[in-house]
């Protein structure tokens, strides 16, 4: 039953709040308060990776089954239960949050000075609905912590963030709820239909065609927001903005990822016809995605809202690579997502370190960092080649596996799609070289210091997360293979029923 | 069972009121404190006699006792007690720490428990009239005070004008099916062939009568004003026993004697329940008088609430009742954190006066953005799961503009609710709020546990409501 034995995914989930309760009686002077709390959110958020890493030791690769499975009953007259278990495709998700939640607290650990402690306590609640999100399988206690990410991310974004933070902070907020609210109504519909919130149930059901049809406009207006996809996107640059440096990391690295996790796990295993039916205007969202924010990414003179727009492309990739609907494609998809993780959570906190040193996020204002901060130059580096897909860095499989997937289906489709490796190269190497490169101008620039250690521990584990999906993919690909070939399958037989008896 | 000790639970209290009143007049020296403690016991008691009132009806039947008014009296009286609770302080700082205080709150109880076990329009005219006669003195009880009185008037003013559409209505019932007895028209309506118009001249009457009484659009005017000018507690008091008291009788009053009559009170229920969502989301949007917006913000909730009976089910009568449960809990909360806006001593009502709370008084900031997403209708807090149960109803019973309706006004007023939020956690402020009263503390506490923590223990509260379900709809 239990690959650990024990409720390993309820304690991942709910570790998070015991921290963020034991936060909230910690008394004594601010400054006390403030070192205190740093350690506890850290060392929770450690704990929590810790024990994550039984998951990626013991997860059964060669299964499409949920595993580390854990059901009670919850509201059983309404057909809700209580239901944690993950498969391939949302194993890795769970270590993502994992991995990028102590990252951001260390991130934070200098950066944030006031109301240190509210500052935890909504980084380790906001872990708490991003790990419960990745592993509900109920479909009621997903939606719950779907929304629940607002709540913390709201407070981070609106509390300890730029100057326009309230705006932000207001427009990520509601973009978000009113596309939610109208995947609850889809939820509770299904919810009557079946008469259980229970995910692997769900999978079960047959739905009419036009049913279909509504409720993937329903899900859509959720998911497309959260990926999100042109043209429901100009939340993202916003928030990106004026979130703090570990806001921005978290909002990249996983928020995003719920919205394509979304689709891959509700509308194209329960809405196969709809999915079929509404392809061609997801490449269609998908590739005005990828080739105009890339063109608005380049227009910018701010090097967050730069790397803003590069991640409504990259999520561009992934929405087509999830309905191309063939193995490339999906599997390039999911690949996609995770180094897109890792890589524009370490983009932005590279923005972190000049920002932290120079309060400005304005390209303008730098130039010539490399002299004085290599080790940084280098990192960044390497971080923009990951982000321009350059093979052997982690961002090449996932969008080489999307444009071969795109291209059996739509050879078009891929060309433009293709658009987003040459016009990345573009924003990207200009964005290195009006920072990094050139003569040193400004006084504030020539004082300053390279990584500090702290700033070393942040970045090492991305680095090497880096290089080793780019250089071995298999040890991440093999995760959800299985996963993958099961849902082909089952897309193939629910399309394969309707047309036999339509012949 | 036809027995006068059926209605132990409300003698006790009336008689508790009318020793209480005398204990409070005898003494020369000032009595309120004893006095609002032994109210508070009074609830207690009659709390735990209405756990173990057995069922049946009595008074040659005007008098019904089952599950469903366990139910909403237990609830009433839970929002009375808190009601009260948010008061002590208030009052002696106010100077207004007057023992009629806990007496008309009593007897207002007293009301709300005849309403909602009437089973007979003469009681329910009886119980509504003994609630709504209370609530017109303590509505203008700061009487020194221009806009507490305006407050009192007004409610007075409109509420007769309500209490006389309701007994023109029961008279044209009467007429009509020849008895007041619920039973009795219940058998009348499902006897006579098609729908006589004067029957339902006057069942519209009825529940226009009722929905001016849970202020649900258009029958809400009065709303805003009354909660704006009078007493804070006494606001929060207006907005949830009473309400629940009104919505329970509404629904009884629906289900019971005019259940064949379904189709004809659907329409108006559901122009209701649209209408108050409707205007509860756009019109909160404006308002800077922090008491004005939970009075627009208590119309949509009363419009969520009714969306629960718009659709007729067992399953909506169950939704509705969890949805007036939380509501109750979740009002009552924010409404001690209103009760502790004071500088300087001097009481506060805009919204911006909250400014900088974050970080003055965290606790009460985060009990607070607590009341407000739930409020709200954001997971995990019980406000979601209250939407979730009605729009759950509406959505089975094939009602889709209600629902679609019902998500897009809960979009629309995350927008105020979020103002709050924002205003205490981003805004800086002009300086720390005076420190809170205990009293105000464990509301705010234990009504905030109870928020974030429902999604944890539904059950108990599921299985009540569906036997209070029950006894209803059968």
């Amino acid at each position: 039953m239990n690959a650990a034995g024990f409720p390993l995914l309820s304690l991942l989930t709910f570790l998070p709040l015991v921290g963020a309760g034991i936060l909230l009686f910690i008394r004594g002077e601010e400054a006390v308060v403030a070192s205190n709390a740093r350690w506890t959110a850290l060392w929770t958020s450690l704990i929590v990776f810790g024990l994550s890493l039984i998951l990626w030791f013991s997860f059964d690769k060669t299964t499409a089954d949920y595993q580390f499975v854990e059901q009670m009953t919850w509201m059983p007259e309404f057909g809700l239960g209580y239901h944690l278990g993950v498969d391939g495709i949302s194993v890795l998700f769970v270590l993502l949050s994992t991995l990028l939640t102590p990252i951001c607290i260390l991130a934070s650990w200098e950066s944030v000075q006031t109301r240190v402690r509210e500052y935890m306590i909504a980084f380790l609640v906001l872990e708490t609905m991003m790990i419960g999100m990745f592993a509900s399988l109920d479909m009621l206690m997903f939606y719950i912590f779907f929304e629940g990410v607002l709540v913390p991310m709201f407070l981070i974004i609106g509390v300890w963030g730029g100057a326009r933070r309230v705006y932000a902070a207001y427009k990520l907020f509601l973009y978000t709820l009113l596309g939610s609210l109208l995947m609850l109504l889809a939820i509770l519909t299904l919810w009557y239909m079946a008469g259980t919130t229970s995910i692997p149930e769900l999978m079960k059901l047959q739905i009419p065609r036009n049913m279909q049809i509504w409720m993937f406009l329903a899900f859509f207006a959720s998911f497309a927001v959260k990926v999100p996809m042109w043209p429901v996107h100009t939340w993202l640059p916003d928030a990106h903005v004026e979130a703090p440096t570990a806001g921005s990391v978290i909002l990249a690295g996983v928020l995003l990822k719920m919205g394509g996790y979304g689709f891959l796990r509700f509308s194209v295993p329960l809405l196969p016809e709809a999915t079929e039916w509404f392809a061609p205007l997801i490449f269609a969202l998908s590739v005005i995605a990828v080739i105009y924010t890339s063109l608005v990414a380049m227009a910018q003179e701010d090097m967050k809202k730069l790397i803003a727009y590069s991640s409504v492309a990259h999520m561009g990739i992934v929405t087509l690579g999830i309905f191309v609907m063939n193995h490339q494609g999906l599997s390039g998809a999911i690949f996609q997502m995770l180094s897109h993780g890792i890589v524009s959570g370490a983009l932005f906190l590279c923005v972190g370190v000049v920002y932290d040193r120079v309060h400005s996020r304005e390209i303008n204002r730098y130039g010539g960092v490399a002299k004085v901060m290599p080790v940084y130059a280098v990192l960044f580096m390497g971080f923009t080649m990951a982000s321009v897909a350059l093979p052997g860095t982690a961002g090449f499989p996932g969008e080489f596996l999307v444009l071969v997937g795109a291209w059996q289906v739509n050879p078009w489709v891929a060309f433009f799609a293709g658009f987003s490796m040459i016009l990345g190269a573009c924003y990207m190497l200009w964005l290195y070289r009006r920072v990094l490169f050139g003569r040193i101008t400004k006084d504030e620039i020539k004082h300053l210091l390279d990584l500090s250690p702290r700033e070393w521990l942040t970045f090492a584990p991305l680095v090497v997360l880096t290089l080793w999906m780019g250089l071995y993919p298999s040890s991440f690909t093999s995760f959800f293979d299985a996963s993958v070939t099961a849902l082909l399958a089952r897309h193939e037989a629910a399309l394969a029923l309707p047309r036999l008896a339509g012949m | 069972m036809d027995s006068w000790t059926l209605i132990l639970p409300e003698l006790v209290l009336a008689v508790a009121g009318l020793l209480v009143l005398v204990a409070g007049v005898i003494p020369k020296r000032d009595t309120s404190y004893a006095v609002n403690m032994a109210v508070l016991g009074a609830f207690l008691l009659a709390a735990v006699l209405v756990m173990m009132q057995p069922e049946g009806t009595a008074y040659a039947g005007q008098y019904v006792a089952d599950s469903f008014t366990k139910f909403t009296k237990l609830l009433v009286i839970a929002g009375a007690a808190l009601g009260l609770l948010l008061a002590l302080d208030w009052n002696v700082k106010q100077n207004l720490a007057k023992f009629e205080y806990p007496v008309l709150l009593l007897l207002s109880t007293v009301g709300m428990m005849i309403m909602l076990s009437a089973n007979d329009l003469m009681a329910l005219y009886i119980g509504l009239e003994l609630l709504s006669l209370s609530l017109y003195v303590i509505a203008a009880f700061d009487r020194d005070n221009a806009r507490s009185t305006e407050a009192g008037l007004k409610y007075f003013v409109l509420g007769a004008l309500a209490s006389g559409l309701l007994l023109y209505g029961s008279s044209l019932i009467y007429g009509f099916t020849g008895s007041t007895n619920f039973d009795r028209i219940a058998d009348a309506v499902a006897a006579t062939e098609g729908v006589p118009f004067g029957l339902v001249v006057g069942l519209v009457f009825v529940l226009a009568a009722l929905a001016f009484k849970v202020s649900a659009v258009p029958f809400h005017m009065w709303t805003p004003d009354v909660y704006e000018g009078a007493p804070t507690p006494v606001t929060a008091f207006f907005a949830s026993a009473p309400k629940v008291a009104a919505i329970g009788l509404l629904t009884r009053v629906a289900a019971g004697p005019f259940g064949d009559l379904a189709d004809q009170w659907q329409q108006v229920i559901i122009l209701c329940s649209l209408g108050s969502m409707i205007l509860g989301s756009l019109a909160a949007i404006g308002q800077k008088n922090i008491k004005r917006l939970m009075a627009y913000s208590s119309i949509g909730h009363v419009g969520y609430a009714l969306m629960g009976l718009a659709v007729g089910s067992g399953l909506g009568v169950r939704a509705l009742l969890l949805y007036m449960a939380i509501y109750l809990f979740t009002n009552v909360g924010a409404f001690a954190v209103l009760a502790a806006m004071r500088r300087q001593g001097r009481s506060l009502e805009g919204v911006d006066d909250l400014a900088g709370v974050g970080r003055t008084d965290p606790a009460m900031a985060l009990a607070m953005t607590i009341f407000m997403f739930s409020m709200a209708g954001i997971p995990p807090m019980a406000g979601f799961f209250g939407k979730y149960f009605v729009i759950g109803a509406a959505i089975q019973g094939g009602y889709m503009t209600l629902a679609v309706v019902g998500v897009l006004t809960s979009a629309i007023s995350a927008y105020y609710y979020l103002r709050v939020i924002k205003v205490m956690w981003f805004d800086n402020g002009v300086g720390a709020l005076d420190a809170r009263p205990a009293s105000l503390s464990v509301v705010m506490a234990g009504t905030g546990l109870f928020t974030v923590f429902f999604f944890a223990f539904p059950a108990p509260f599921l299985a009540a409501a569906q036997a209070a379900v029950a006894a209803l709809v059968g």
